[in-house]
């Protein structure tokens, strides 16, 4: 490289130095995205596919029946009351259902929350389809306001034979800060 | 510069603008033998309130900030700092250069150091306290739940990251373009091969740890997610991304060591080391092998099978590398005319102790046991085996080693001998019962436990006193020897050690090799 002409040393920490930018560049732009995209492709980590669902031909499988739980969790420091409308439901393969979730905001002023899911065991994820979820927006409540928050959801023909039962948790989190722009200050 | 013969400049400037290499490698000796002291007393604290079951001395908040500021001093304040000083000295006396390639980096490199660990220290007196979240400080423990002055934390780790970069790069960078005609690089001493590959290794992971610690700033200041799930990131990102990073830091800390046993043992087998090329082959494979198994450190995180057998058996097969390694040791040393000075006794502990702290690893890189030993007392035995009987012993044998031919006097043989029967005994008295109250179901990182673990803790705590004050007596012998030690003017000062260091005068003169030696 002419550059450096002869100044071997030069030329080496150029090469080291470009090393650590990568490096450092690596853990923005390679790792962090390669990670939600293996966790999304893969379904680990109980995150249900972010990929569109094409029903192929809606069959019902009739003579499968998949027990359906559902778990909702506040996150720490949520006051909502969170609960689902049903716990468990049986369900037909290929079949569209609909359930809802109840909220209610128990506190004076509006808050807003964000449900983030988690399916197991976490190989049905790929196999759990959801076609209308309140956990794809977040939800805004004013103070005192309670509110039904709907699922929709279809459980795919293919899943393995040996599972009966997925379990469909929600965890609340409290996002009133995050959404208001207003940045966390310590 | 002037082409006059100059000696080191008077006073305190001598070392504030030190380029010299000798210079700066002994401040950063000096700085983390003083790191090494407030780690170790902060691990007497940890093990005065484990002596007895129940909380007696401290509150947990305090014994989570000393289990957490134990580990981050020692890895990155105490042992990081003492190799990179022992490289500083040796690397160029090894190959035959006058001095580093970058000799004012080299300054800035070291005198960075100390602000980034009075910053990590001045922590614990800020409100909420230091760090408690553990060495690794995993999200969301050191974001959403962290005391404020983690802020404080992450730009000390950001300093350090930089020093340590700085310092390998000029590592590199000598290596590369000052070695003596005819020192080829299979001709390098495996102190140097080893440092050389540790360099590359640093300058790879120590840009993940400053993205790491930077998404948690974000996180934490700026309102981003990448470790927070209400924002749609993921907590175990940062497991990845911390180990991705962590798993070659532990080489990192290993390998210089490789390298110092590598020089010692043949000296006092009085035979050249067995197996030279499968030495650095070895070394390699270790290097390249660190960067696929990271996620042996959560084994328990809810990985697919896939991935746990795949990580599973690259663990696995380090074995073979690091099996040949201790094979060559051992094959060196048969049939020489072994003495057994203090450097030689320390390299022998080295052998046996790190190898039995790689055999706790392999039982550890077995995912289905490891859900039964994961963040128990048996991981802090095996890594403790690691990184006190494998780097801190072979630091110490380094310093015995290389201490006459640094200032001229010979050390006191019988002290240094018992430093290491004591250090030996008291080490293993602490560390081993710990494998016994691992597996029976002690949690690591807890100030208080229940009461069948009650007497091998007590053991633990007993021999950690002792290892602790072994050191004081390690840190009376250098000093003395420096102080009032018996002169040596030979210029090997050991019978059978071999290297460019040792054709120089003793003391090392403050310059060195300003003409290269040819290397035959």
């Amino acid at each position: 490289m002419r550059l450096f002409g002869d100044n071997p040393v030069a030329l080496t920490v150029a090469k080291m130095a470009a090393v650590v930018v990568l490096m450092f560049s690596f853990v923005f732009v390679v790792m962090v995205p390669l990670y939600n995209v293996l966790c999304d492709a893969l379904g680990i980590n109980g995150k249900t596919s972010g990929q569109r669902y094409q029903a192929a031909s809606i069959q019902v499988d009739e003579a499968r029946e998949i027990t359906i739980q559902f778990i909702a969790t506040n996150s720490d420091g949520m006051p909502w009351e969170f609960r689902p409308s049903q716990t468990m439901m049986k369900v037909n393969p290929g079949a569209v259902n609909d359930t809802v979730f109840l909220a209610r905001n128990p506190r004076p002023e509006a808050m807003v929350a964000q449900a983030i899911p988690s399916v197991s065991p976490a190989r049905a994820a790929e196999f759990f389809h959801k076609t209308e979820c309140f956990c794809f927006n977040n939800q805004p409540l004013d103070g005192l306001e309670s509110t039904e928050m709907p699922l929709q959801f279809i459980v795919d023909q293919d899943l393995p034979r040996d599972i009966r039962t997925i379990t469909l948790s929600y965890t609340m989190f409290d996002i009133t800060e995050m959404a208001s722009g207003a940045v966390a200050s310590r | 510069m002037g082409d006059h013969h100059h000696g080191p400049a008077k006073g305190l400037s001598r070392w504030l603008f030190a380029t010299n290499h000798k210079d700066i490698g002994t401040m950063y000796l000096w700085f983390s033998f003083a790191m090494f002291l407030v780690g170790g007393a902060f691990a007497m604290i940890i093990r005065a309130e484990l002596f007895q079951p129940g909380m007696q001395l401290i509150r947990p908040e305090f014994f989570n900030q000393m289990t957490t500021m134990h580990g981050l001093i020692m890895v990155f304040g105490a042992i990081m700092p003492a190799f990179v000083g022992l490289a500083n000295w040796m690397i160029p006396m090894m190959i035959g250069a006058p001095d580093m390639a970058l000799p004012r980096m080299n300054n800035w490199s070291f005198w960075i150091l100390p602000p980034a660990f009075l910053l990590l220290l001045a922590t614990m007196f800020m409100e909420g306290g230091g760090p408690a979240f553990g060495w690794t400080f995993y999200a969301p423990l050191s974001t959403t739940y962290a005391p404020p002055s983690v802020t404080f934390f992450i730009f000390g780790v950001h300093i350090l990251g930089l020093s340590s970069i700085m310092g390998s790069i000029n590592i590199v960078a000598t290596v590369m373009n000052l070695r003596a005609p005819g020192m080829t690089y299979m001709k390098m001493p495996l102190f140097v091969w080893t440092w050389f590959i540790t360099a590359y290794l640093l300058i790879a992971v120590m840009p993940v740890l400053a993205g790491a610690v930077t998404m948690m700033l974000m996180d934490i200041h700026f309102g981003t997610s990448f470790f927070s799930a209400a924002g749609g990131g993921d907590p175990v990102l940062f497991q990845h991304v911390f180990w991705f990073f962590g798993h070659p830091e532990v080489y990192i800390i290993i390998l210089p060591a490789f390298g110092v046993v590598s020089q010692i043992i043949p000296a006092f087998a009085r035979k050249p080391l067995f197996g030279y090329d499968s030495m650095v082959y070895a070394t390699a494979s270790i290097a390249f092998l660190s960067f696929i198994v990271w996620a042996h450190h959560m084994y328990t995180v809810g990985m697919p099978i896939a991935g746990e057998l795949f990580f599973m058996y690259a663990t696995m097969l380090i074995a073979v590398p690091t099996g040949v390694k201790v094979f060559n040791w051992i094959t060196t040393m048969w049939r020489g005319a072994m003495t057994f000075e203090t450097p030689m006794l320390f390299c022998i502990g080295f052998v046996v102790l790190f190898t039995i702290g790689g055999f706790t690893g392999l039982m550890l890189s077995i995912a289905p046991s490891d859900f039964q030993y994961h963040d128990s007392y048996f991981v802090v035995a095996h890594f403790h085996y690691v990184m006190v009987a494998g780097a801190v012993f072979s630091m110490t044998a380094a310093v015995y080693y290389w201490l006459p031919k640094w200032c001229g006097k010979m050390y006191n043989e019988t002290m240094g001998k018992t430093h290491f029967w004591i250090s030996f005994i008291g080490f293993n008295v602490t560390f081993f019962p710990q494998h016994f109250v691992g597996l029976a179901g002690m949690p690591r990182r807890i100030p208080d436990y229940a009461l069948q673990f009650a007497d091998f803790n007590m053991m633990s705590s007993i021999g950690a006193f002792i290892y602790g004050a072994s050191q004081l007596l390690f840190l009376y012998n250098v000093i003395a020897t420096i102080v009032g030690g018996k002169p040596v003017s030979d210029e090997k000062v050991w019978e059978g050690a071999e290297g460019l260091e040792w054709t120089v005068p003793t003391p090392a003169p403050f310059h060195t090799f300003s003409t290269p030696p040819q290397v035959r």
